[in-house]
């Protein structure tokens, strides 16, 4: 099961309206993923010399505010922290890859969720509902947006375990189905230098679209090469820091509707993710066809 | 003419009432993408669905003439007994799956599986249909009037499909078989019973080559 919505603002205008349209998405797949819920939000873009991390804190007390104090004084950096529930948004100058590896060692009990410049990644255990209570959602704008609504089949409960999963800076996918060459794959990948923080088969294909990305193919070019090396049931929701695109394998077994119109383009596992959104009814609503990349927005 | 509408109360309320007291002429507001709406309707009643539906509309339909004005998701009159489907939107895949009897239409496109172990029904579908449609159907008749998907047909039992336009590939032991001046009154009759325009002469017509099942034509009536 699970449920995968995504939202793409073709009208930059309503951006506003990013949280409120989500959040009905996602508590329309309640009943596809009562376990869990989780988001990737694009909004407030940072500047070329700042690094934008979401950054989970397992202990719900977590003194962000050490954090800030931490990390001014070990590099005596800019550091803009905005907290959201467990979550919290980290905007630095601290170059990523210090960033991440003195939070390693500093801060054992913080997660990296999402890094890049424009992503941002809420998750969390329990009912969609309640997640879209806890973290406020619908006051959230931006750009274009993915959700996901766990039934956990093969692991824990855990928000570690959520849905989405972030590989790569602004990428990110989430994944109706299952994937059965996800470890063969992995090795291939870690070869060729791209990093997994689980054994998830969800967490590869985000993997394997940044390695094409990495090797300069576009996204519409990585989700068609995906559909001659990933093996397994899957429907794809996939966004980049400016792109949004749609992916079923060949067999499609895996539902997925698809609606645009002159203002968005929403995707969801189940019409009725849809049905409740404003301006549906001048929408073109269609089933994405096995096997072919649908995607907006990318450069 | 009796209305329900669903953005007020639930899809179990609208079935119980349907199972109760069937009778008369129905128009379900609101349907919003909701599961199971007019599910297991028992009664020759006449039902309108004012937009679009999910999972299993119309599933288990016996007698009753149920009309979708919009587009239908995974499993719309699976397993279907008696009575009409028309979908005046697009279908999503497993259309009509399993349905023993009655009749299934669809005015837009049907996507993958459609008529899968199909068992009896007639689907009549004005455009075109994906990849395995057919499936294992027993026995029945799938008219597209657009084109096919691949892997028509795989592994066909003793249904009939009619097709007017391409099919990508036939599915295992699915072969042409010859269109007889009975065939084709057949399907005349039927696209005149489902209201959907096409010209009987420009269909070709599909079944098993019996090379895959262990049945021998010559003992049906033992079976």
């Amino acid at each position: 099961m699970c449920g995968i919505v995504g939202i793409y603002y073709k009208n930059k205008d309503l951006s506003k309206h990013l949280g409120t349209m989500l959040a009905s998405m996602l508590v329309q797949m309640s009943e596809r993923g009562p376990d869990s819920a989780g988001v990737a939000v694009y909004r407030n873009p940072v500047g070329p010399s700042s690094t934008k991390v979401t950054l989970y804190a397992v202990d719900g007390d977590y003194d962000w505010n050490h954090l800030r104090s931490l990390l001014t004084k070990a590099f005596n950096a800019d550091v803009d922290i905005e907290v959201r529930v467990s979550h919290a948004v980290v905007v630095t100058n601290v170059p990523l890859q210090e960033l991440r590896a003195w939070l390693g060692l500093k801060c054992p009990d913080l997660r990296i969720m999402s890094a890049g410049s424009t992503i941002e990644i809420y998750k969390e255990k329990g009912a969609p509902r309640e997640f879209v209570e806890r973290f406020a959602l619908q006051d959230i704008q931006g750009s274009h947006a993915l959700g996901h609504t766990r039934m956990a089949t093969e692991s824990a409960v855990t928000t570690q375990h959520s849905h989405p999963f972030s590989t790569g800076l602004d990428l990110c996918l989430v994944h109706n189905g299952s994937l059965s060459n996800h470890n063969r794959l992995r090795e291939q990948l870690q070869h060729n230098g791209i990093e997994f923080q689980t054994d998830n088969d969800s967490e590869v294909a985000a993997g394997y679209l940044m390695w094409q990305l990495h090797q300069g193919a576009s996204l519409k070019q990585a989700l068609n090469s995906a559909i001659r090396d990933l093996d397994g049931f899957y429907t794809f929701a996939v966004g980049t820091r400016k792109g949004f695109a749609v992916l079923r394998d060949p067999v499609a077994c895996k539902p997925a509707v698809l609606a645009e119109n002159d203002d968005w383009v929403a995707m969801a596992s189940e019409f009725r993710a849809i049905a409740q959104l404003p301006g549906v009814e001048q929408a073109t609503v269609w089933e994405p066809a096995p096997a072919t990349v649908y995607s907006w927005g990318e450069e | 003419m009796t209305q329900f509408d669903l953005a007020r109360d639930s899809v179990r309320a609208l079935n119980q009432r349907l199972h109760e007291s069937p009778e008369g002429r129905w128009l379900v507001l609101h349907p919003d993408g909701r599961h199971c709406i007019a599910a297991g309707v028992d009664a020759p009643v006449e039902i309108g669905v004012q937009g679009h539906v999910g999972y299993y509309c119309a599933g288990m339909n016996k007698q009753a003439h149920i009309t979708i004005k919009g587009s239908a998701g995974p499993g719309v009159a699976e397993n279907m007994m008696s009575g009409s489907v028309r979908v005046k939107g697009n279908v999503s895949h497993c259309a009509g799956a399993s349905a023993h009897g009655g009749l299934l239409i669809v005015e837009g496109d049907a996507s993958a599986r459609c008529g899968i172990s199909l068992k009896g029904s007639d689907i009549v579908v004005a455009g075109s249909v994906g990849h395995m449609s057919a499936f294992m159907a027993q026995t029945g008749r799938l008219v597209i009037c657009g084109d096919a998907g691949d892997f028509l047909g795989d592994s066909i039992y003793e249904a009939v499909i009619y097709v007017a336009g391409k099919i990508g590939e036939l599915g295992a032991d699915c072969v042409e078989k010859e269109m007889t001046p009975q065939h084709r009154q057949s399907l005349a009759d039927l696209l005149s019973a489902s209201g959907v325009e096409a010209d009987p002469g420009s269909f070709r017509r599909y079944g098993s080559a019996r090379k895959l099942y262990n049945f021998n034509i010559d003992h049906a009536s033992d079976y």
